[in-house]
């Protein structure tokens, strides 16, 4: 029985975050047009997106192989299961020992590897630009990413999302310097992945500028939807991890009750609300950086990391 | 002695602290250079009456004892010949209006802060108190290296300030590391930054630290001393600035900072389980030593050419300091006195022959001993003495360098030599330009100083030919001091 | 001590580390000048805070020194000085941003374990405090060498400057002496720094001391 309940709350949680995906983008959407005065589409837009794009036929170039009809798929898939893992209304899950950061970065890391792939799959030139700045900026986010994610796991003791959670929701944190490096660093990371704004413009079509988009520009129909549901759970998955990471409030442990539950839901849904409207302010109060400026600014998470991860050795006790 | 009250250790301080500030409202550049050498003349009484004098009880900032005399002495002395030189120098410099009246009050009154900022440093007792000593010293001495404010006088100035300030950086940074080795052990406050209470406690300090703190130091003070790969600033500060301070730096300033890079030397000798400095010294003082050997053929300058000389000497003596050992420390502290007397009285003569000649470059000097035989023969007695030829004291000192080093380590002495003769050579190359050749520039008789000069100079002779006994003994007590 | 006064000077200290960072890569000297003046408000903060948990209250004297003097009117002063010469424009690096921050990585990480192997023996405190300190002086070093203009190389001068003076407060019970000594030098390195500016401005037009090397008498 047990068994049973944790399953389903552990199913629970997949459907989550895939339900919750869309509102967030459409959220953010909705933000920016309101502060660009604008009145902006309703907030379930996405999902009326995503539900026309899966009826509509797929157009698909004429020497497009195979890979390029599967990435979608794997692509959609790796995002899911690394956003699921991310603890977000409850930690210790059933599945949560598969929680790891490491593995978590390496989900991503596939799934960007075969979208790259799927760029230059069908030979345009688009595609091939889109790969390589996605590459380039790939290079320095993941090392970022990773250096914050071990300035955590030296304070945590544990590369487990779940253990560095209730570590951090616990009283032996302290004021750590390093941990807000990894904050910025994680930010930062987390920005240029999801091609938000100082990177990346999620609403251009604008060949010098494209990154992300210009990747993706040959897919049509249900590919389409499965690759921008690909980037809302991403969205989520970010959100959700510097939540659940440094915000852990109301979060419910493992074997909680219902009410635990629903109290940890409830401030789910107020953490991603505010991570929502967080970004869209940022995003319109600043520009986007020239292409060549980006290294500067993933070097900075780079170094944060690295720093962070560095002045942990003097600090008390590790 | 005591005067008014003050004992003589107060009045090396007091006096010239005193004449700067009656030098920097003083008009008129006669008066003042006139008491900027008065001053320079009761400082050295005042520090010879040392030698008689009841040493006071080494205190909580002072101190005194057979070590810093030697430098103290040798400090006033050079100081107060460099300030009569000046004299006549900064008159000429005022004629050519290469300098005007504010700038030499300015002048005077900085040389006076700088005399009193080496005194201060070589009777602290207090490594902070001393860092701020060689620090006062350098700032008083960059200004004075920028007074001309030519371009390259202010190029000169800006390096030297910057890697100067590096330098001192670093020297601060070693030695809040020995407070922090001390503090365990001699209780926080004062305390632990006394010498004397350092020394006499050293062998409980933690080794590894007290190893780092060193190498910090040595950095930091080798920087003054222009030991290479940090003389960078060394030859344009010679160059560009006054030439009484050209004489000023190669023959004190650099003891200084050699004076403190040794006490921290005695330090790490009284620890028996920290690192042995005298490799560290030995390695650089021939790197100093060869490097500047070979860099002295391409100098087209001349008061460049021996600012590297000075820093092929520096090598020699840190070298010998590294060595230790009663006998090579002998010949380390005789060498420094030898090379402080003849270098300044070097610079003395270069300054009137580039007044005379107007210009510093070596093609452009020629014939000197036809236009001014007094001049030019003294510059030669100079060239020849500080090249290490007998009967000099340069020689005397060098030769017991070479020969303590032979008996211990054959290998060392063999590059000494010939770092040594490499640098003779391009000595002597040199010197036969001045000397001889159809006379060019200024041919009437200048009005010269030579009496510094020539004193300078009748010294070194006389250090070359017998050594009076007392003087020998007391170097040897020194030398045993330093281990 | 309990953990949070260690964790409050840990993280004050820390940074001030990353401050220096953030100097090493800013190319516009009107940038470099707020940063150094934050470099200097956090320094205060941190001697303030080891004023505190020593409990020696002369080191509030370093701390509003630092405050005032260092993380004010200087970076006003400099403001003035750059205005006045007409240099707003960008900062000619020797070597590039991302080597200069790889070195920079290489010094902080040198300094660290050079000082958590040496000072076993100190208290935590000392031993952070120092290691830090290492790499803010290291850090100066670094921004001296990687830079040709005259005014980021006094600024860099001068975070070194800060790193000496976070080693002093770090080491209980330095005598005042030192501190104000510390401090009071920068005053006059700065009245030396504002007297060649102006000289430099004067000959030159410019305080890019790239200009100056030609005068070399050697090359001549």
């Amino acid at each position: 029985m047990e068994l049973i309940v944790a399953l389903i709350v552990q199913g629970l949680q997949m459907l989550l975050v895939v339900a919750v995906a869309p509102l967030l983008v459409g959220l953010v959407r909705k933000l920016k047009a309101r502060l660009m005065r604008r009145r902006g589409a309703p907030l379930i837009q996405p999902y009326r997106d995503i539900l026309r794009l899966l009826r509509k036929e797929v157009v698909l170039a004429d020497n497009a192989s195979w890979l390029f009809r599967a990435v979608p798929y794997l692509v959609f898939a790796a995002t899911w299961v690394a956003a699921a893992l991310v603890p977000t209304f409850a930690t210790g899950l059933h599945f949560s020992w598969t929680a790891d950061l490491i593995a978590i970065v390496a989900l991503l890391g596939s799934a960007r590897f075969f979208l790259a792939l799927a760029g230059m799959d069908v030979g345009t030139s688009f595609g091939g630009i889109g790969s390589s700045r996605e590459m380039m900026i790939a290079s320095m986010a993941e090392p970022a990413m990773l250096l914050a994610v071990f300035a955590m796991a030296l304070v945590a003791g544990s590369t487990q999302l779940s253990t560095v959670a209730q570590f951090m929701a616990s009283p032996h944190v302290g004021l750590r310097v390093s941990l807000g490096m990894a904050l910025v660093a994680l930010i930062i990371v987390a920005i240029a992945e999801n091609a938000r704004i100082p990177v990346d413009n999620p609403a251009t079509h604008l060949e010098l500028t494209m990154a992300h988009e210009a990747m993706v520009l040959e897919y049509s129909g249900r590919h389409l939807a499965m690759i921008e549901l690909a980037a809302a759970l991403k969205l989520v998955l970010y959100v959700s991890l510097i939540a659940c990471v440094f915000f852990p409030w109301g979060i419910a442990s493992g074997t909680g009750s219902a009410g635990a539950y629903g109290l940890g839901l409830l401030s789910y849904v107020v953490k991603l609300a505010v991570g929502g409207i967080l970004l869209a302010v940022l995003e319109s109060s600043i520009a986007k950086l020239r292409v060549f400026r980006v290294p500067h600014l993933l070097g900075t998470a780079l170094m944060l990391g690295l720093l962070g991860t560095l002045l942990l050795f003097v600090s008390r006790g590790l | 002695m005591t005067v008014a009250g003050f004992n003589a250790v107060e009045l090396v301080l007091l006096v010239p602290a005193v004449s700067a500030a009656l030098l920097a409202i003083l008009p008129g550049f006669r008066i003042t250079a006139w008491l900027n050498t008065l001053a320079a003349l009761l400082t050295l009484l005042a520090a010879l009456s040392l030698f008689g004098a009841e040493r006071p009880a080494p205190g909580n900032y002072l101190l005194v004892d057979d070590l810093n005399i030697v430098f103290i002495v040798l400090n006033t002395f050079v100081g107060f010949t460099a300030a009569s030189f000046s004299a006549s120098y900064i008159g000429h410099e005022i004629e050519t209006g290469r300098l005007t009246p504010v700038y030499v009050r300015f002048y005077h009154a900085m040389y006076q802060l700088m005399m009193f900022g080496m005194n201060l440093a070589l009777v602290s007792n207090n490594i902070g108190l001393m860092w701020v000593a060689i620090e006062l010293a350098t700032l008083t001495t960059v200004l004075m290296v920028g007074v001309y404010r030519t371009p390259e006088a202010l190029e000169a100035a800006w390096k030297y300030f910057i890697l100067g300030s590096v330098g001192i950086a670093l020297a601060l940074f070693g030695t809040i590391l020995v407070y922090v080795v001390a503090q365990p052990v001699l209780g926080e406050g004062t305390a632990a930054m006394v010498w004397t209470n350092l020394i006499a406690r050293a062998g409980e300090f933690d080794p590894a630290l007290l190893n780092l703190a060193f190498v910090f130091l040595l950095l930091g003070y080798g920087t003054k001393v222009g030991l290479a790969p940090l003389h960078a600033w060394l030859p344009d500060a010679h160059a560009e600035g006054p030439t009484p301070i050209s004489a000023v730096l190669s023959g004190l300033l650099l003891n200084v900072a050699l004076y403190a890079v040794l006490r921290f030397k005695l330090l790490m000798a009284a620890h028996p389980e920290a690192l042995a400095p005298g490799p560290l010294m030995v390695g650089m003082g021939l790197l100093s030593l060869v490097f500047a050997a070979f860099m002295l053929y391409r100098r087209r300058d001349i008061k460049r050419l021996f600012a590297y000389s000075s820093i092929e000497h520096m090598g020699i003596i840190v070298f010998a300091f590294g060595m230790g050992g009663t006998l090579a420390n002998f010949a380390g502290l005789l060498h420094m006195v030898m090379h402080s007397l003849t270098k300044s009285a070097i610079f003395f003569s270069v300054g009137h022959v580039a007044q005379i000649k107007g210009t510093q470059k070596v093609a452009e000097i020629r014939g000197l001993t036809q236009s001014h035989p007094l001049l030019g023969w003294g510059l030669a007695i100079g060239v020849l003495a500080i090249a290490g030829l007998p009967p000099f004291g340069v020689f005397m000192s060098e030769f017991l360098v070479v020969t303590s080093t032979f008996a211990r380590n054959p290998v060392l002495a063999l590059v000494l030599v010939f770092g040594l003769l490499v640098a003779f050579g391009a000595l002597l190359l040199r010197l036969t330009g001045f000397l001889f050749g159809e006379p060019t520039g200024e041919l009437k008789p200048a009005r010269a100083s030579l009496l510094p000069l020539y004193a300078h100079m009748a010294l070194v002779l006389i250090a070359g030919l017998y050594m009076p006994g007392p003087m020998v003994d007391w170097f040897r007590a020194v030398a045993k001091l330093l281990g | 001590m309990n953990a949070t006064a260690f964790d409050v000077a840990h993280m004050l200290a820390g940074s001030v580390v990353l401050v220096s960072f953030m100097m090493l890569y800013q190319d516009r000297l009107l940038a470099l000048l707020n940063v150094f003046a934050l470099h200097a408000a956090l320094l205060s903060a941190a001697v303030a805070w080891q004023a505190t948990i020593q409990g020696a209250p002369h080191l509030y004297v370093t701390a509003a020194i630092a405050l005032f003097f260092k993380a004010m009117i200087i970076p006003a002063a400099l403001h003035r000085i750059i205005r006045r010469l007409g240099i707003h424009r960008e900062v000619e690096q020797v070597v590039g941003t991302g080597i200069t921050m790889l070195a920079g990585m290489g010094l902080v990480a040198l300094s660290i374990s050079l000082m958590l192997n040496l000072t076993a023996s100190a208290d935590a405190l000392a031993r952070e405090d120092l290691a830090f300190a290492l790499s803010v002086v290291l850090l100066g070093l670094l921004m001296m060498i990687t830079r040709r203009n005259a005014v980021s190389q006094v600024v860099g001068f001068m975070s070194l400057e800060n790193g000496l003076i976070l080693a002093a407060t770090g080491a209980r019970g330095m005598p005042l002496v030192v501190e104000i000594s510390v401090a009071f030098s920068v005053l006059i390195a700065f009245i030396v720094i504002g007297v060649f500016l102006f000289r430099i401005r004067e000959r030159f037009d410019t305080v890019d001391d790239s200009a100056l090397e030609r005068f070399r008498g050697d090359v001549g």
